[in-house]
């Protein structure tokens, strides 16, 4: 079996977000990049299938040289081999066409990415991809067994689990479920030397049009600050709720 | 020309997003001139759509789309847009939404951007503003296509009624190839599920294990919100994953979010940071959550949920 999981290099999730150059651009300075971790899930998960079904595990991004060091630790977790598309691309569509032109050489029997980015939270590339390829598509997926070309999954739905069987070849979004928190891996000494070894290859990019562009970022209006309550007036709590801010 | 939004339903009648994307869209296609029409599957009544400013229903009603397959409910909407020549589509952010609308996106090879919220900024060409790393900012998205798609932030807009006479019809089902088969669906009967509660009522660490949930519990029935957990609290599995809100967990954009012995780690505020009001009760005054909340109580919870509780059940008879 052929996985491939598509990777998003991402600020960590403690970071403070700030926007520099009039607004327009994500401010790196001092933000530590980690594994997008919907993918990082998928990872896990797809690490195990190369464990326990022999299955070989690719992992793939679209971004400049400053994503490897996130491909490193991806293969110093234990995928088999990476790739880099060398383009910063403009939005997920164009991520997804990227993508598409590899996925269309490789002929990948899964394809495993996260729900969605934590940066831009697009929830398009692995739909788009799917769809591109013609493969079938299980998103907010939270687990997943594979059998005799058959796969077995669950998507989490607005207040309930739902299980589908399909065929492979197919495309997964990602998210937590799929594997524990507790299952993740850390890279060991051995696991961070092994991956210096592994193949990282950079692919020039295909022609592809991104449907949009961001212009500007905004963070927030600050908030006011928190009125409190006494804790034996929980009355004018309720008084608060009801005719202030309307909600009860 | 013309709108189009898909409209969904739950047990025979619309979801509160329903209404929510028929102001919506009414907003647009009165600024631009145009129809707008909503795409209904497999529901009996789709009158009550036309309190909300809809000109045109379609209604799909078949076996073939008894359980949802995204593919299925893409091809159908593809049809649609195709006939009616939509230059607009407007989604809700439920979770089959956000599954139907990227597969949209590629068949109509439309431009899509998802979390928007408030109308758009300029509609030619269409900019809309959207959330992005994870509530904790905005972007302005520019989308210069023929056909484009927006995925609408629970709760952003808000619906109203504006009556009109509306036109009903029925459509055929189109159908999609797909192996892929729904072996089984769970729901939590009986209970409000996160994406859809107005209120939600939300327990952390402080609340001490998970025998002391039933003081969340009681509160949300007695508000009838949903409840939901911070990440340690799912983590140590005292409460199902299905419930962890936060930056890896579920986002919450409830009128009203009560958390109770959550501290307020950034990754948790970044998930509910669409909630409109955010109430805090934590013993903790250096807790961050009261940073970011509208209202505090710094006590006990032991003491304050049960008080708050029988307070709010005497409010309620009135």
């Amino acid at each position: 079996m052929k996985i491939l999981v598509c990777i998003s290099h991402v600020p960590d999730t403690t970071s403070k977000i700030n926007f520099v150059e009039g607004d327009t651009l994500f401010d790196k300075n001092g933000v530590q990049f980690v594994i997008n971790p919907n993918d990082e899930f998928g990872l896990t998960r797809a690490v195990w299938f190369q464990q326990k079904q022999q299955a070989e595990v690719t992992v793939i991004t679209v971004g400049d040289a400053s994503c490897e060091p996130t491909l490193r630790k991806c293969l110093a977790i234990g995928a088999n081999r990476a790739f880099r598309v060398d383009l910063q691309p403009s939005d997920g569509f164009e991520v997804a066409q990227q993508l598409s032109a590899h996925c269309k050489e490789e002929n990948y029997d899964l394809i495993i990415a996260g729900r969605e980015s934590i940066d831009y939270n697009g929830a398009m590339v692995p739909g788009m991809l799917s769809a591109l390829l013609g493969y079938n598509f299980v998103t907010n997926c939270m687990a997943l067994e594979i059998a005799g070309g058959t796969a077995k999954a669950s998507r989490e739905i607005d207040g309930g689990i739902e299980t589908v069987s399909c065929e492979l070849p197919l495309v997964i979004g990602a998210q937590k479920g799929l594997v524990e928190e507790k299952d993740l891996i850390i890279p060991n000494m051995r696991g961070i030397m092994q991956a210096r070894q592994k193949s990282l290859s950079v692919l020039a990019p295909v022609e592809s049009d991104a449907k949009s562009s961001i212009s500007k970022y905004e963070k927030p209006a600050p908030k006011g600050a928190v009125k409190l309550v006494e804790p034996d007036q929980i009355d004018q709590l309720i008084d608060l709720l009801h005719n202030e801010a309307k909600v009860i | 020309m013309g709108i189009l939004i898909y409209t969904e339903s739950e047990n025979g009648k619309f979801k509160k997003s329903a209404y929510e994307l028929a102001s919506y869209g009414r907003a647009i296609a009165d600024q631009l001139g145009v129809e707008l029409i909503a795409v209904s599957f497999n529901l009996e009544d789709a009158t009550p759509l036309g309190s909300y400013g809809v000109d045109q229903v379609i209604q799909i009603n078949d076996p073939s789309l008894e359980s949802f397959t995204a593919q299925q409910y893409a091809s159908n909407l593809a049809t649609i847009a195709q006939t009616k020549e939509i230059k607009l589509i407007v989604f809700s952010s439920s979770a089959n939404a956000k599954y139907i609308a990227p597969l949209l996106a590629v068949s109509l090879s439309a431009g899509y951007a998802s979390n928007v919220v408030g109308l758009p900024e300029s509609l030619e060409p269409l900019t809309v503003k959207r959330s992005c790393f994870t509530n904790k900012a905005f972007n302005t998205c520019t989308l210069d296509n023929k056909v484009n798609i927006i995925g609408l932030s629970n709760n952003s807009y808000g619906s109203f009624e504006n009556p009109k006479e509306v036109n009903f019809s029925q459509a055929s089902a189109v159908i999609a190839e797909t192996t892929i088969k729904v072996e089984q669906v769970e729901k939590s009967s009986g209970e409000v599920s996160i994406a859809d509660a107005d209120i939600v009522v939300s327990g952390g660490r402080g609340l001490k294990g998970p025998e002391h949930w039933h003081l969340i519990e009681d509160l949300a029935t007695t508000l009838g919100a949903a409840t939901a957990c911070s990440k340690p609290v799912s983590d140590m599995g005292w409460r199902p994953h299905s419930e962890h809100v936060g930056q890896t967990g579920k986002p919450v954009a409830s009128n009203l979010y009560i958390a109770i012995g959550v501290s307020g780690a950034i990754q948790h505020l970044a998930g509910i940071n669409s909630s409109k009001v955010k109430v805090v009760i934590n013993n903790d005054p250096e807790a961050p959550f009261f940073k970011a909340a509208d209202y505090g109580v710094i006590g006990d919870a032991f003491e304050v949920v049960p008080e708050l509780i029988e307070k709010l059940k005497a409010f309620k008879s009135y």
